[in-house]
């Protein structure tokens, strides 16, 4: 019984010597592991709010040039897998000629990070936009038109009355978009970025032991999204208290 | 077929140079794996649910311990974890018995690792959609004397539908848009199609461009069929709002 249990714990004890580091921030030289997935979760997550903002207005636009363009966007990117909007990042506008022979695209697409994030924030930018469009879309009439009354117009309408009120309404949807990029975030390794599923793939062809490796990339997953599911939990108790019961 | 069709779109700039017939061999594998995952899955997805609402405790906490674990973790790393777990398993399983070695066929490897991640989604749209219909329909099917299964058959399952069908379409999106990752464990399905043609003829970025194109084809296509079930599933409801 002892034997099997040292059997075990021996090489699995030896895997997570060996691999803490990277698996948590560092191979020594580039940030890796939970580190890494992190900041690309941040970095997608913050440019794809900051843009999203702008075009979830323009998408309930009543002039059709300007809501179809976005509307086109969102159906696209939300239509065809991020996989395949990374690869076409990466490798694929990196094969065209024409980017390769201008300095500043080469500069740009040659650096998978770069690619990455990008196809990252493009991805849940459109996710975002049309959960901001829905909440804009479902904000009540004598809101708009109380805030209409008192003066009220174009940025100011928008900037004070409108967005504040979306953007607590669509706490439930976008807590649910922010844990679903955190898991659309394992397919960086596929562009060599070194994030926590990356780290489980070396160690796996090192020491061959899948289950563990796999595993331990599993619990830090279930670490951060627990994390994640905690913390908007109490920014929906902050910010939503008003829309729940009455205590 | 696809070259002529683009021919005679005048678009034969760009030529599929021989590689139709891999690209639909490719859309074709990633089509039926999608649908034979959605069949495990909803399968699997029909048991949670009668197991989270089950008046059984080992039941509740066994369903509650693999919608949490599952959902808790990305579809990626759950794939990789099981796919090559699963053979490992095998192997040992079969060295102990002392059999031959058997390989798994990477196809229904994959089936059963997209049915099992996306059951653990379609539990809680499944639970949340019976407990959305209303308790007195079962005490009323009861009352009439209908077994257990005349109950699901013909009072329940036909209301929930109802309350399920927006989380399933979800699902579906969900999860036909993560087959595109089984090509990372070896299915030859669309993306790697794409990647294999483009790679071959250096137009990357034109035959990914189209798997893109593809991908977009059929949700807009599992789009249109589930708004037309929803209608159907949506009779004799009122609506406020047409």
């Amino acid at each position: 019984m002892i034997e099997a249990l040292q059997n075990y714990w021996g090489p699995l004890g030896e895997l997570i010597s060996d691999y803490w580091r990277p698996f948590l921030y560092t191979d020594g030289v580039n940030v890796t592991g939970l580190a890494m997935t992190l900041w690309l979760l941040s970095a997608s997550i913050a440019i794809g709010f900051a843009v999203s903002i702008p075009l979830s207005i323009a998408r309930v636009s009543p002039k059709w040039w300007v809501r179809w363009p976005v509307q086109f966007y969102t159906y696209v990117f939300r239509g065809t897998p991020l996989y395949i909007q990374l690869l076409i990042c990466y490798t694929g506008i990196y094969s065209l000629e024409g980017v390769r022979d201008q300095p500043l695209l080469n500069e740009f697409f040659r650096n998978a990070m770069n690619c990455t994030i990008l196809a990252f924030a493009l991805n849940t930018c459109a996710y975002t936009t049309e959960i901001f469009a829905g909440a804009i879309r479902s904000m009540a009439h004598g809101e708009i038109e109380a805030a209409k009354a008192y003066g009220l117009s174009g940025f100011k309408l928008y900037a004070y009355v409108i967005m504040p009120s979306v953007l607590r309404r669509s706490l439930p949807f976008y807590s649910n978009e922010v844990i679903l990029m955190l898991h659309s975030t394992t397919v960086a390794f596929t562009a060599t970025v070194p994030d926590i599923l990356k780290v489980a793939r070396d160690a796996n062809s090192a020491t061959y032991m899948t289950f563990e490796s796999f595993g331990i990339a599993a619990l830090l997953y279930l670490v951060v999204t627990f994390t994640l599911v905690g913390l908007f939990r109490l920014a929906e108790r902050r910010w939503l208290a008003f829309l729940g019961p009455a205590r | 077929m696809l070259d002529h069709l683009l021919q005679s779109l005048g678009l034969s700039a760009f030529s599929l140079k021989g590689f139709g017939p891999l690209l639909l061999e490719g859309t074709w594998m990633t089509v039926k794996l999608s649908l034979l995952s959605l069949l495990v899955a909803v399968s699997l997805g029909l048991i949670g649910a009668s197991a989270k609402l089950s008046s059984v405790a080992a039941f509740r906490v066994c369903a509650q311990i693999y919608t949490t674990l599952i959902r808790g973790v990305p579809d990626l790393v759950l794939m990789l974890l099981i796919f090559y777990s699963l053979q490992i398993w095998l192997t040992l399983f079969t060295d102990a018995m002392e059999w031959d070695y058997i390989e798994i066929d990477p196809f229904a490897a994959g089936v059963i690792t997209l049915g099992f991640i996306y059951g653990a989604y379609f539990t809680e749209t499944f639970r949340g959609a019976i407990l959305a219909v209303p308790r007195g329909q079962q005490e009323a099917a009861t009352a009439y004397g209908l077994s257990r299964g005349q109950r699901f058959r013909y009072v329940v399952f036909p209301q929930m539908m109802r309350y399920a069908l927006p989380g399933i379409g979800n699902n579906w999106m969900v999860m036909l848009k993560a087959t595109a990752l089984v090509s990372i464990i070896g299915l030859a399905d669309l993306v790697k199609a794409a990647q294999d043609a483009g790679k071959s003829t250096y137009q990357l970025f034109y035959f990914l461009v189209l798997a893109g194109l593809i991908y977009l084809l059929i949700t807009s296509a599992s789009n249109f069929v589930l708004r037309r079930l929803e209608r159907r599933f949506n009779a004799g409801t009122r609506e406020a709002i047409r």
